[in-house]
């Protein structure tokens, strides 16, 4: 965790609805910028509605959400760029080759081309970087989704699942890019309780879209735990 | 900065079509299809003035909205539009790439379609017609791409997209269609010299130009939550 104090993500009692039903109730902390958050709940509990809001994909429907100290979504312009998504789906077109589809990224984002060739690299992904990414495995096409999320070397991550269809090795390496190491804020979801408090400093335990514990790591106890996902 | 991200999102586009070819040829095929049906239902020799221009007018609008259809699945079936939303750009940048690759589209499938007019309907002296032609097509063309890429951007956030998008997109294009079809009914009358009625070039272009401002104005808002 950073220690110069800044907050990375700051929010004050944030609701969201889809139609009549309300995903996220008055959710409310703060996040040191470095610093791991984990948000455990169940299937639906409202991890990633959470996570496409900070991403500025949806719109807060009251409370206050500021983002590296712009406040979403009025001032979501200045945001979008500085943040990197790794959410269930790869962003990435089937059609296109790996590389094809980080060029494109690289242009949106205003990325020198060298920078694809890097990350590439940095996923093990150059040898199979010109197949279409319809004939790659999940493993591979989740290596190419890490390497599109950090692609343009984002200030906070927003990782939902970040390791599925990974193996170990694959997970190690990947880890400089989107683990602790990375030293960038993350916001991660898991149904894996026991990785991701590993790897948290702050714990966001949301039951039917209401936070119930928001706090280190180490206070949320095995039955909290059990009790969360029964 | 708008024409940058605009040309990635097009070449982009282009590419994916040139792999897949998922759009065009179903454009073509549908056009071809609709001039043979055409040929043999009106069992004429030859076609000429508004009978022409109506037939060249539907063949060109029912393979269009195909094109229409089509042009945004990718972006919603592939997460590209979350992927283009997550980067700091102009969104306007991608109502110009997709009205841009619809116009391409468009003028790919006339390169097929008014051949195989001219050739199984035969209209008198379509030489001489050809450059007036061409200019009544383009301008139709940016009409049907702006108001098609509005209309589809809609449409794809639906269920029923296949249905939503000629509802909404068919009604705004009769103001484009109507000149068009008038100016091609002179341009088709097999005189020997002829050029499209100026009122109605004009019609088009002032069409063209009050839903490019339209388009330009309303798009961000169709690509929000």
């Amino acid at each position: 965790m950073s220690q110069d104090g800044a907050t990375a993500i700051e929010l004050e009692g944030l609701v969201r609805h889809f139609g009549e039903r309300t995903v996220l109730r008055g959710v409310t902390l703060s996040l040191p910028a470095g610093a791991t958050l984990a948000v455990l709940g169940r299937n639906g509990a409202g991890k990633s509605t959470l996570l496409r809001i900070l991403a500025t994909l949806l719109r807060p429907h009251a409370g206050r959400v500021v983002v590296l100290g712009e406040e979403l979504p009025r001032r979501a312009w200045a945001v979008r760029g500085r943040i990197g998504l790794l959410g269930h789906e790869p962003l990435l077109y089937r059609d296109l080759t790996g590389r094809e589809n980080l060029a494109y990224h690289a242009r949106l984002h205003g990325v020198a081309p060298a920078r694809v060739e890097r990350v590439l690299e940095a996923v093990a992904m150059e040898r199979r970087a010109d197949d279409p990414v319809r004939l790659l495995s999940r493993g591979l096409v989740q290596r190419l989704a890490v390497a599109r999320a950090v692609l343009h070397e984002p200030e906070v991550l927003l990782l939902d699942e970040p390791r599925s269809n990974l193996d170990p090795g694959a997970g190690e390496l990947v880890e400089p890019l989107i683990g602790r190491a990375s030293g960038l804020t993350r916001v991660i979801t898991s149904h894996d309780p026991g990785a991701a408090l590993a790897e948290a400093d702050l714990v966001l335990a949301l039951r039917d879209g209401r936070a119930s514990y928001v706090g280190p790591a180490a206070g949320l106890g095995a039955e909290s735990i059990a009790e969360l996902y029964a | 900065m708008r024409r940058r991200t605009a040309l990635a999102v097009l070449r982009k586009d282009l590419l994916l079509e040139l792999r897949t070819l998922e759009t065009v040829p179903a454009m073509v095929l549908l056009a071809v299809t609709t001039v043979v049906v055409f040929h043999f239902a009106l069992g004429r020799d030859t076609l000429r003035g508004q009978l022409a221009a109506g037939v060249l007018t539907v063949t060109l609008l029912f393979a269009g909205m195909l094109g229409v259809n089509r042009l945004f699945v990718a972006e919603r079936e592939q997460g590209g539009f979350d992927a283009f939303l997550l980067a700091p750009v102009n969104r306007n940048a991608l109502l110009l790439a997709k009205a841009s690759a619809l116009f391409i589209y468009l003028a790919l499938l006339e390169l097929v379609a008014v051949p195989a007019f001219a050739l199984l309907e035969a209209p008198p002296r379509l030489g001489a017609a050809l450059p007036g032609l061409l200019l009544v097509l383009a301008l139709a063309n940016i009409a049907f791409a702006v108001i098609g890429t509005l209309t589809s951007a809609i449409a794809v956030q639906t269920r029923a997209r296949d249905l939503i998008g000629p509802l909404i997109g068919l009604p705004l294009l009769i103001p484009a269609l109507i000149p068009t079809a008038l100016a091609l009914g002179r341009v088709l009358s097999g005189q020997r010299s002829v050029s499209p009625p100026g009122r109605w070039l004009a019609l088009l272009a002032l069409y063209d130009v009050v839903n490019a401002l339209l388009a330009y104005a309303v798009f961000d808002f169709l690509l929000e939550d």
